[in-house]
């Protein structure tokens, strides 16, 4: 059990969604992977399917169009997930939230745990934003494997009664 | 073999940006390709209507936060032409030398990226550690990495003193140097040529006829740069456009890797030409009448239509960015390929998803 809580803190699996993003938060959360700031040496590894995940990294505004997919790899994602906004676009919809094809930020359509502000943010604060929501998912976490065991004789004893 | 459709986006390992393309594949060639695109449309136009000509230079910088320094100096000469304004000549220099840092770094992260989409990891980081080098320039001359936010309505917002220039040039003579290394890498390898030598020859009639832009349009012999229109300073600077014949994705590719040196080169001889004077000169009047201003984005051509009516407010601002331009291309040279090459494919064109639906 604590190996298991132990290793989802200590090496998280991240996505990354450009959800009308202008491509500046976009090439500073790549920058975090490259050699300057190398967040892989962490053991947090960008993976491309949402079920794979833990953390949600979200760029960008909110649209009409794209809501829907973001909804869609929140979803996807099992329990326990967190979720970071970057940018000022990400956490309130920036420059454009007065554009009409705008809905605005990230929350208005998940819930989100933490927030990254700034425009573009450096890959420092951005690194920073995600061990703030490492916190978050550790507390997750505890909450998803109480009584895990319990649960999983249940489901067994479930199968073998029928 | 029956027909498949498959869907290829928007969010897809490869692509930073959400694109979606409906691909039809028969036996794992690809029929035919259609796009489907919006998935980052903000609307940001129409943004004219609430904000003034001045607040303006933020939306657009944020068109795309690649090329944001060329969008605010593409939107600034338009509305200079209108009000009649002349740029100091120190001001032209330092936009110049600014413009050609971001085309630095937006190549070296394209050559990244386009390593990472064939599979090539350990070169796509070397291609972004030596990015990092140019983009501690821009946070040392701008105060910002990605978005720069120096251009104003009449000059420059910020100075270059002589000590950052001759730091600039130190750094840049280390960004040459090693991209110089890599040279063998990315444009001599064995694989790198399998996955790129023929593939997605785009001739140069179809590049003319569908109307291709930057890069793409160079690598197919047509030498067309719109930096030869001498806007900014470049009219006083020396350099010939870059161009290969070959049409395919090895051409662009070295299209993009000699226009990298070529951007360090225009960086030593704006330094070496940079005048005295003045920043800016306080912009009068309002914008009245229309104007279509170009500037060369390291992905193609950028045009911007701005009509003002002698009001705070303009009454439209348009632009056409080089992308938009290069989406006809891509789709030609789509189908007759394996599926295994289209992200190979869609990354030679440099695409900004986030400039083509703004």
């Amino acid at each position: 059990m604590s190996l298991i809580s132990t290793s989802r803190v200590k090496s998280p699996w991240l996505i990354h969604f450009d959800c009308g993003s202008c491509n500046g938060c976009d090439i500073e959360v790549l920058a975090c992977l490259t050699p300057v700031y190398d967040i892989e040496r962490f053991g947090i590894i960008n993976v491309g399917n949402p079920k794979h995940a833990d953390i949600l990294v979200v760029t960008g505004t909110v649209n009409h169009r794209n809501k829907k997919a973001l909804k869609n790899i929140y979803d996807q994602m099992p329990e326990p997930k967190v979720v970071v906004a970057i940018g000022a676009c990400g956490t309130s919809g920036g420059v454009f939230r007065e554009a009409y094809n705008v809905v605005g930020g990230v929350d208005r359509v998940i819930p989100v745990d933490a927030y990254v502000s700034g425009c573009a943010p450096k890959p420092e604060a951005i690194i920073d934003g995600v061990v703030i929501a490492l916190g978050k998912l550790a507390e997750k976490g505890k909450k998803v494997d109480q009584g895990i065991f319990e649960r999983l004789e249940k489901t067994q004893s479930a199968i073998t009664a029928r | 073999m029956a027909k498949t459709v498959l869907p290829f986006g928007p969010q897809h390992p490869v692509l930073p940006e959400p694109l979606h393309l409906t691909l039809t594949i028969e036996d794992e060639i690809v029929k035919e390709a259609i796009p489907k695109l919006g998935y980052v449309h903000r609307g940001l136009e129409k943004l004219a209507e609430i904000r003034d000509h001045n607040q303006m230079i933020y939306i657009v910088e944020r068109v795309c936060g690649i090329c944001s320094c060329m969008h605010a100096l593409c939107y600034c000469q338009g509305i200079e032409s209108l009000m009649g304004l002349e740029v100091p000549s120190r001001a032209n220099y330092l936009r110049t030398i600014w413009a050609e840092m971001h085309r630095i770094h937006s190549h070296l992260l394209w050559l990244g990226l386009f390593a990472d989409a064939f599979g090539f990891e350990s070169l796509f980081m070397q291609f972004w550690r030596i990015r990092e080098r140019v983009m501690d320039l821009q946070e040392e001359t701008a105060g910002n990495r990605v978005i720069l936010s120096v251009n104003q309505v009449g000059g420059v917002r910020r100075d270059i003193s002589a000590e950052s220039a001759q730091w600039i040039l130190d750094t840049l003579k280390k960004v040459e140097k090693e991209t110089l290394q890599l040279k063998s890498t990315i444009l001599d390898d064995y694989t790198v040529k399998l996955r790129t030598v023929g593939k997605g020859v785009l001739t140069k009639e179809k590049a003319y006829e569908l109307g291709a832009a930057g890069p793409t349009l160079r690598a197919s012999g047509i030498a067309q740069d719109m930096r030869q229109t001498g806007y900014a300073a470049y009219s006083e600077l020396d350099f010939a456009p870059v161009v290969e014949t070959d049409g395919d994705c090895y051409a662009r590719t070295v299209v993009r890797f000699n226009e990298v040196f070529q951007a360090i080169d225009l960086v030593r001889q704006a330094f070496s030409k940079l005048p005295e004077g003045e920043l800016a000169v306080k912009p009068k009047g309002l914008p009245t009448g229309e104007v279509i201003s170009r500037v060369e984005q390291p992905r193609g051509e950028c045009l911007y239509y701005i009509r003002g009516a002698g009001k705070k407010f303009l009454e439209r601002v348009r632009i056409r960015t080089p992308t938009f331009a290069n989406i006809p291309p891509l789709l030609d040279m789509l189908p007759g390929c394996d599926l295994a090459d289209v992200p190979v494919l869609i990354l030679t064109i440099d695409p900004c998803i986030s400039c083509t639906e703004r």
